[in-house]
């Protein structure tokens, strides 16, 4: 065992046990910080595949931004936990049937052949001035270039819908511009009148 | 150094001893940046009341000394603070969440002091020389904001969760402005380690700094890391005229000053961003005698001094924000700004070679 071995099972130990309590904590805000947990792990694993533009990309996107949001409206909803498990039976069949569907969809992947030791030996070590970074880029930019514009245009679609989505005028409340009143010159406000000083007989 | 390598490698073999070798070499590495920093932290809370102090015509701190020595009075001051906080009790209210309230403070602290792993302080001396530690430092910088959304929420407090509410909207609509500032740099110096944006601006003056071809990028860099770090004028998450002090309201004693140490760890981290990005680094000024001659780290320093010096002076001047300026302010003035400057940074990139090497262009590219 050496002292790489002690790193992996030290990250995916944490990995699986707080991937586990994602799933089987009662308390919703402890299940988002589990999954925050499990993704930091996760980047640490992928570190020691060498990955470490998409280890830090993992910690940068996804807890730094999806995971700050989701985070955010799970504290605002006002979770009943006895009301969330009302009809847990009725449902149990389907959502059985769900997980086997997914367990052997998995299984056929990964017993397929397709992730062995044979069809994938390990990477070899790169040296030290190997830029992750550059070789992604010059990847992403030539060869998949049309994938990646794809994406790109697909994400816009899905921004731009977002906004349009909530993009409405409110007409029944009245609130400040701030656009408005930071335009606000001095002119607009105060009239200086110039007037002839009065004098005491 | 080979010598305790060796002593290592005799005491626990040579595969684990060398390995061993590294992580007390490392940690020993890490204690020499972080013990300072706390140090430049404390001073910095004296440097601030002093400051504001003598910008209000005030004295400021001027009683605590060390052995009774005169001319050193005040700067005991910081010392006296950190002894009284370690003394005092740490209240838990009745309904908060006793877990996450403790951990709140320690996950502000600990991204502000690991990003510092690879920042370069002179060319030699870096902890971790990364590829991508700009990439790093902006993950690092985006983990802060969960110290400040869990202590509010596990107080159990209406203002805390106000206060976080507010710092979470801020702090990621920030962080995009920033993002895009930090891509200017990396288009400029090709490059995401730090050690190479800093001898990207290697010349033989000033002029060759990013701050001259960037200089939009440097403002809303400077103004979005004020708000990252919850200072004035962009303080709402504390905002003690509305809503009592925020998301630490109901912290006391040691918990609430980890949070304030971490808030000034995190202006010294900006502060010396902003110096590596834009100001040159380690770089002298000019590249002639009398400047090169005073080493790199001192040239840092000094920068990062300036930058400081900036930020308290913003606080002393500026009145707070009002929270829809704010959000204004960050999506529809700077995410605009720096995406013109990219495209605009992008057409001067692809111009041909004879006129980028052309008068003014030849200084950058």
């Amino acid at each position: 065992m050496t002292f790489q071995d002690i790193v992996f099972y030290f990250f995916a130990i944490i990995l699986i046990l707080s991937a586990l309590g994602v799933i089987t904590s009662r308390n919703p805000v402890y299940s988002a910080l589990l999954l925050v947990l499990s993704f930091v792990t996760c980047a640490g694993l992928w570190l020691l595949l060498e990955a470490e533009f998409l280890a830090i990309t993992l910690v940068l996107v996804y807890v730094g931004a999806v995971m700050v949001l989701f985070l955010f409206v799970v504290m605002m909803l006002d979770i009943n936990l006895d009301r969330l498990r009302e009809g847990f039976w009725k449902w149990f069949p389907f959502g059985a049937l769900i997980a086997i569907v997914l367990v052997a969809e998995m299984a056929m992947v990964l017993m397929g052949g397709n992730f062995g030791l044979d069809q994938m030996p390990a990477p070899s070590p790169q040296a030290a001035d190997y830029s992750n970074t550059k070789e992604l880029g010059r990847l992403i930019y030539t060869e998949y270039v049309y994938a990646f514009e794809l994406a790109a245009v697909i994400l816009l679609v899905a921004m731009v819908a977002a906004i349009a989505l909530t993009l409405r005028k409110r007409m029944d409340k009245r609130s400040p511009d701030p656009s408005k009143q930071v335009a606000v010159k001095s002119e607009d406000r105060l009239r200086i009148v110039k007037m002839a000083s009065e004098r005491k007989e | 150094m080979e010598h305790i390598q060796q002593l290592f490698e005799q005491l626990f073999g040579t595969d684990w001893g060398s390995m061993l070798f590294v992580v007390v070499k490392t940690l020993a590495l890490i204690l020499a940046i972080v013990i300072p920093l706390l140090l430049g932290v404390a001073y910095l809370t004296f440097a601030e009341r002093k400051v504001i102090a003598s910008m209000q015509i005030r004295v400021g701190p001027n009683r605590v000394t060390f052995f009774g020595i005169p001319w050193l009075r005040g700067w005991g001051q910081p010392i006296a603070d950190a002894v009284k906080a370690i003394m005092k009790e740490i209240v838990i209210p009745t309904g908060a969440n006793k877990f996450l309230f403790i951990l709140a403070p320690i996950i502000t602290i600990a991204p502000a002091l690991a990003a510092w792993a690879v920042v370069p302080f002179s060319p030699e001396m870096v902890l971790a020389d990364i590829n991508a530690g700009l990439l790093y430092i902006l993950a690092m910088t985006s983990l802060g904001v969960y110290g400040v959304i869990l202590a509010g929420w596990a107080s159990n407090s209406k203002y805390a969760f106000l206060g976080a509410m507010r710092s979470a909207a801020q702090v990621v609509s920030y962080e995009l402005a920033m993002g895009f500032a930090l891509v200017c740099v990396l288009m400029m110096s090709q490059s995401l380690n730090l050690g190479d944006i800093v001898n990207g601006q290697q010349g033989d003056s000033f002029i060759n700094w990013y701050l001259i071809p960037l200089f939009p990028m440097f403002l809303v860099y400077m103004i979005s890391g004020v708000a990252e770090t919850n200072r004035a004028p962009f303080d709402v998450a504390e905002g003690e005229s509305e809503i009592v002090a925020g998301f630490h309201v109901d912290y006391s004693g040691m918990a609430f000053t980890v949070f304030f140490l971490a808030e000034y760890a995190n202006m010294i981290l900006v502060a010396t961003l902003t110096s590596i990005m834009f100001l040159g680094g380690w770089l002298p000024p000019f590249n002639i005698e009398p400047f090169t001659m005073v080493p790199g780290f001192i040239w840092l320093l000094l920068k990062i001094a300036f930058v400081l010096f900036l930020f308290l002076w913003f606080r002393a001047t500026f009145p707070r924000y009002r929270y829809d300026q704010i959000m204004r302010l960050g999506w529809k003035v700077f995410i605009p700004i720096t995406l013109l400057w990219i495209f605009v940074l992008g057409t001067v990139m692809q111009l041909p070679v004879s006129v980028q090497e052309s008068f003014p262009l030849n200084l950058w590219f």
